[in-house]
């Protein structure tokens, strides 16, 4: 049981390594350095060699890396040259927003999905199947950018069920921040309503083809008791990994969604330091990023073993 | 036999609608289960065993289409509510199935598989039903069943995966137990112990008894009587000696005939009669076995047999049936009461 644990975080670590090198690396080959781009076309070159000598850009590649690693895993991941704010402050900021939309779009998918899911594959291809299927593949082929101005203009503007935009903290009370969250979630949610929706039917639909489901009818189970408590457990491999690989996308990239709603998370966050060639806090996101995403990963592949008595099983022989 | 039957099926019929057209798996069939008594099912792959207890268990997918009448104590399964057939299912009458490695859920834990039953059905309280299923493990002969309880089924061998399945099975105390193939998928030696213990509890829970398999030898010295199926149709029924120390249909003669020796060491395979069966979108006129028999006449197609008493209980659907006593050579099944 321990041994694969371990080797499994061991592999996520190499490639939190991995990628923050490349993004090291990638930052270095961008033409011009951070410092021109910072000071601008006016700067002489004494200004720039200065600024470069501070960010410790003159030194060979390896070295600035493990100057920036030691510092991270410190959790110092360096100072906006921009806006002078530390980056790992500005995260730490914004990460609330994200955290909460992605959690909210979730969920959100996962319960209205797993409803869908069981609608669809109680009796696959009649008529609430082929209708839900049909809403399914609008939802995955309408992509955020057009969804997110949709709902706005529908539930917001004509119906004034939901602010238009902006973001009030939590701590300014739970309801007005529930609201003003939802709007976004469900634009992030429908794609992955859509998508969990194909997984999990597709799976269901497998799953009750299995002898120990027409078992568990002949012991005289309700339809309901066979679908919820036999057929849903050993049904959700492919949605637990589907939703795990995107909560750690959605960490990272609601950008589109967090620009539509004007919110202050951390994908505004990548877009304007981007702009601004804010290179030091690119680098810092991308990192966090990284970990998270990986991190999300790892604890999926390791839930199996909460869902499937026999791979624990596996593991320990 | 005196009391009224456990089972009654009348005129069963089980088409199921496919690609390749309409499969007549079940097709007017009419038999009935004795009270406390054991009646073995044969007949080679595809007659359609599994089909028929699955139209009893309600299993068949929505696009099977069933007709005729299958009466439980009186009660036709068929046509009888949702709530009232729910009430039957498992408390009633129960089933094993083929394999247990597949019937067994894989993710949940043996005492919640034993006492949902238990519990849903018969509201018994959570201890009560842990002591029944305790209980019922050392009756199917499980040892050490604390710890089995615990168990995922992937921790049990087969034969004690099959072993739980009987419990499970018996759990709610059914009136009928319907076994399909239990023990095709064990292996040999394992076999006869489920066999005979299934045999054992039948007999100790005076309980009515299904025993389904292609194996003759299965069937042969565990029933009381014993119904030969071929393509959907019965060919024979009747007790278990009289048919196998005199069989009437010429389906049951050769396929005694064919069988080495009925003897329980052996798992005789019923595939050695000449050609196949039918064709079951597109079954022959009249007696569906005419392409194999070699007794063939134009009334044999044109109206058909239809079944008829040729013993003391004992009935045989053939148009020429063998003559009685005509005993096929090597018969090891009907001389030994076992
Ligand atoms: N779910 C099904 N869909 C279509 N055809 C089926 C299905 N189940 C069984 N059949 C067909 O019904 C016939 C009888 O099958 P079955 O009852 O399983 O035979 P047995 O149990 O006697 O071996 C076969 O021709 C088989 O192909
Ligand atoms: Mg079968």
């Amino acid at each position: 049981m321990v041994l694969p644990v371990l080797s499994r975080i061991g592999r996520s670590l190499l490639v939190v390594l991995l990628v923050t090198m490349a993004v090291v690396l990638l930052m270095s080959l961008a033409p011009g350095s951070a410092a021109e781009v910072i000071l601008g076309e006016a700067a002489t070159p004494e200004a720039v060699a200065a600024l470069n000598a501070k960010l410790g850009l003159d030194q060979p590649l390896w070295a600035q890396y493990l100057n920036w690693l030691g510092d991270a895993v410190r959790g110092d991941l360096g100072e906006s040259p921009v806006t002078g704010q530390p980056v790992t402050e500005a995260i730490v900021e914004r990460l609330p927003v994200t955290l909460q939309l992605a959690v909210m779009a979730l969920l959100l998918a996962l319960v209205v999905s797993v409803l869908l899911a069981v609608a669809s594959a109680v009796r696959p291809n009649s008529l609430v199947d082929r209708a839900i299927n049909a809403v399914s593949s609008v939802f995955l082929s309408v992509p955020a950018f057009i969804a997110g101005p949709l709902l706005i203009y529908v539930f917001a503007l004509q119906l004034g069920w939901f602010p238009v935009t902006g973001w009030s903290r939590l701590s300014d009370g739970i309801g007005p921040n529930l609201l003003g969250a939802l709007l976004p979630a469900i634009a992030i949610a429908l794609t992955e309503i859509a998508a969990f929706h194909r997984v999990l039917r597709a799976d269901l639909i497998g799953t009750l083809r299995e002898d120990f489901v027409g078992a568990a009818r002949a012991k005289g189970m309700s339809g309901a008791y066979v679908m919820l408590r036999h057929a849903l457990r050993p049904s959700s491999f492919s949605l637990v990994t589907l939703a795990g690989i995107n909560l750690g996308r959605l960490i990272g990239g609601t950008v589109i969604v967090e620009s539509l709603f004007a919110l202050p998370g951390l994908g505004q966050l990548l877009a304007t330091s981007i702009v601004t060639r804010d290179v030091v806090t690119v680098q810092g996101v991308v990192a966090f990023i990284a970990v998270v995403y990986v991190g999300v990963n790892t604890a999926v592949d390791l839930s199996y073993r909460l869902i499937d008595p026999r791979i624990r099983k596996v593991a320990t022989a | 036999m005196s009391a009224e039957p456990v089972l009654q099926v009348r005129n069963l019929r089980a088409h199921i609608g496919t690609a390749r057209g309409v499969v007549r798996a079940v097709d007017d069939v009419s038999l009935d289960v004795d009270r406390a008594q054991a009646l073995g099912v044969v007949g080679e792959s595809g007659s359609g065993k599994s089909v028929m207890a699955k139209a009893v268990m309600g299993l068949l997918p929505p696009r099977a289409a069933c007709s005729g009448e299958v009466l439980f104590e009186g009660r036709d399964l068929l046509s009888l509510p949702r709530k009232e057939r729910a009430q039957i299912w498992g408390k009633q009458i129960a089933m094993v199935f083929q394999d247990p490695g597949r019937s067994l859920n894989p993710v949940v834990r043996i005492e919640r598989q034993l006492t949902e039953g238990m519990r849903r059905l018969l509201g018994t309280s959570r201890s009560e039903a842990r002591g029944k299923a305790l209980e019922l493990l050392s009756e199917v002969g499980v040892p050490d069943p604390e710890r089995r309880l615990r168990n995922y089924p992937h921790e049990l061998s087969g034969g004690m995966r099959q072993r739980v399945m009987i419990a499970i099975a018996l759990a709610c105390e059914p009136d009928l137990l319907i076994a399909d193939e239990p023990t095709t998928a064990l292996d040999v030696t394992i076999q006869r112990q489920i066999l005979d213990l299934l045999r054992r509890v039948q007999r100790d829970r005076g309980m009515s008894l299904v025993l389904i398999s292609h194996d003759l030898a299965v069937v042969a010295g565990r029933t009381d009587r014993v119904a030969v199926m071929y393509a959907g149709r019965l060919a024979e029924v009747g007790a278990t000696r009289s048919v196998f120390d005199s069989p009437r249909h010429r389906y049951t003669h050769a396929l005694l005939e064919a069988t080495p020796a009925l003897d329980h060491e052996r798992n005789a395979p019923l595939r050695l009669i000449p050609g196949s069966l039918p064709d079951p979108t597109d079954p022959p006129p009249g007696c569906r076995f005419t392409a194999r028999c070699a007794q063939v006449e134009d009334d044999c197609r044109d109206p058909g047999p239809s079944m008829a008493l040729v013993g003391a209980d004992h009935y045989a659907a053939c148009t020429r049936p063998v003559a009685a006593g005509d005993v096929p050579l090597p018969v090891g099944g009907g001389s030994g009461g076992r």
